[in-house]
């Protein structure tokens, strides 16, 4: 059996990534379990300069998922660099994948290219889907031309494989995802958070600072499946599923729409073995459904 | 060192209005400091519920616990016998060596393992408690008293209905004063209207935020330094979602991770 996936030209051993966001740079996670099993890491969002993020509280529960408004609280791309990469190496033996948030089109370019000089990042996974920032993030995702605009720049500025990150909150991403294809992305990841709201039914208010914020969670899945698939319709390039996956049959399924490889993003803050668990699992499932090789799947629903 | 492991619910009773205390058994190997809390996994529930660790010994894990929303109702609801997906070892504890607490103030261990200062004077800690605060106060006096500090307790409480635990402080040989806000017990008012009647060298404090805040200035105001255990809502509680993170002097911190104890000299409260 054969879980081996490829994205621009890199092999991974399995398709299951840890979504950005959900594994810190990594680190942390070494003190549950071996990380070497991950297909890779997209790491925490780096921005150019150092962020704090929202002020607390900045995180709800939801039935099935939670509402999320960190910021994109991060060290800065500088120090990503000097001590979270180096730290992860202790640990990872494998490439990682670079999450990469800006404020404007410079902003991108910088730090992209600070990763495109780091022999330890394998893709460039460009966020322009960010909902938890002003003037910035998700604002570059949500028109074609913004997100072809943004991806062309680092196109130009970097070697290694771009990937966009795209907005679930938008009218179609199929076209913001064939926009980037045509400015050159090398790929796609979906789906970014659900922009969702809890409010407290005692006070009133909304739970997070930010009133409204991020929703992920197995309960998105359906609409991260559904995206996946019509994006795939769209494009050439390789796409990565992410949104709501918790089991191997979630990765079946989410590569069956079009993805070529998965990131898995909430089942990690509530059972930190829940890649481990994907990985393990998979061969069972692959063998129960009489799946040769897992890279034959992707998008086997369209056929 | 953090771990997952499965719990079996031993016991768990009512000690005060909307408070409980759960004694959990399995592997207790990854806790290592009072201050430490455990995360819950409960069915039904997408988050896990982060509770401060009252105590532990080999077999077993005392969390002392307020019924606040449905996770803490439905714990509340267990008879015994219920085992649990938990998270355990999470959150940095109190330290309680005083040569790296108050690094520049000369203290030793006396001959007889008691901390004191250069003029042989026995450190005095007092330990500061609000609420559902008081519980990790409870493991760490006994490590403090073994350490050789002397321990001056101050609870706080709401109203009679709502107090617990004081006894267990008393046991230990600590004298404790109480408040409650509406003097039905102890001392009238808030636990720094206590506090401010002792003479200590170093504070321990765990509370909700303004009680915090008022320790923290009360040992400002007289140049005593502390360690402040703070709570927040949190995604993970080992250090990946940064959903906890506060601002302190030394940057951002993870209140899970860097936390849940903070030195009184980098908090912004």
């Amino acid at each position: 059996m054969d879980m081996r996936v490829t994205l621009s030209g890199w092999t991974l051993d399995n398709p299951v990534i840890p979504a950005s966001g959900t594994y810190g740079f990594g680190y942390e996670f070494h003190q549950f379990y071996d990380i070497n099993m991950l297909g890779s890491i997209a790491l925490k969002g780096t921005t150019k300069d150092p962020r704090y993020g929202n002020p607390l509280p900045r995180i709800a529960e939801c039935r099935e998922g939670l509402i999320n408004a960190i910021g994109l609280q991060n060290p800065g791309v500088e120090k990503v660099i000097s001590e979270e990469l180096p730290r992860l190496k202790t640990v990872f033996h494998k490439k990682a994948i670079a999450n990469i948030s800006g404020f404007s089109i410079e902003d991108y370019v910088y730090t992209a290219s600070r990763f495109d000089q780091e022999e330890q990042i394998g893709i460039l996974e460009i966020n322009i889907s960010c909902p938890n920032v002003h003037g910035g993030g998700m604002a570059f995702g949500q028109k074609a031309e913004a997100a072809a605009e943004v991806c062309r720049a680092v196109k130009a500025a970097c070697k290694k494989p771009v990937y966009m990150k795209l907005s679930p909150n938008v009218t179609s991403v199929a076209e913001i995802a064939k926009a980037c294809e045509e400015a050159g992305a090398d790929g796609i990841v979906l789906i970014n958070t659900m922009l969702g709201m809890r409010i407290e039914p005692r006070t009133g208010k909304p739970i997070v600072s930010t009133k409204a914020a991020g929703f992920s969670g197995p309960a998105v899945k359906p609409v991260a499946v559904r995206m996946v698939y019509e994006v795939y319709e769209a494009v050439k390039c390789p796409i990565i599923g992410v949104g709501g996956i918790e089991t191997a049959d979630d990765v079946i399924e989410m590569m069956s729409a079009g993805a070529a490889a998965v990131e898995v993003g909430a089942a990690n803050l509530v059972d930190p073995y829940a890649c481990k668990k994907i990985i393990e699992e998979l061969p069972e499932k692959m063998a129960a459904y009489g799946i040769e090789r897992l890279s034959d799947i992707t998008g086997r629903a369209h056929h | 060192m953090y771990k997952q492991g499965i719990y079996t619910v031993m016991s768990n009773r009512r000690i005060a209005a909307d408070v409980y205390r759960m004694v959990l058994s399995g592997d207790t190997q990854y806790l290592d400091r009072p201050g430490q809390f455990i995360n819950i996994k409960l069915s039904g529930l997408y988050l896990r519920r982060p509770i401060s660790v009252c105590d532990w010994d080999k077999e077993t894990i005392t969390i002392i616990y307020k019924v606040v929303g449905e996770g803490t109702a439905r714990m509340a609801a267990m008879t015994g016998g219920e085992e649990l997906d938990v998270l355990t070892g999470l959150g940095n504890g109190f330290e309680t060596d005083f040569t790296k607490l108050l690094p520049e103030a000369g203290i030793r261990k006396s001959p007889e393992g008691n901390f004191v200062f250069p003029d042989g004077r026995q450190v005095t800690a007092a330990v500061v408690g609000g609420g559902v605060g008081v519980p990790p106060l409870y493991a760490l006096s006994r490590k403090l008293l073994s350490e050789g500090v002397r321990v001056i307790a101050v609870l706080g409480f709401n109203q009679e209905d709502q107090i617990f635990g004081y006894r267990d402080f008393a046991e230990l040989g600590v004298p404790v004063c109480l408040t409650t806000v509406d003097g039905s017990v102890g001392v009238k008012g808030f636990v720094t209207d206590a506090l401010k009647n002792f003479e200590y060298d170093f504070y321990f404090t765990c509370g909700p935020e303004p009680m915090l805040r008022a320790v923290w200035n009360l040992g400002k105001e007289r140049g005593v330094e502390g360690l402040l255990s703070f709570e927040a809502r949190m995604g993970c509680g080992f250090g990946a979602c940064m959903g906890c993170s506060c601002e302190t002097i030394a940057g951002p911190k993870r209140i899970c991770v860097e936390g849940p104890v903070m030195k009184s000299g980098e908090v912004l409260l």
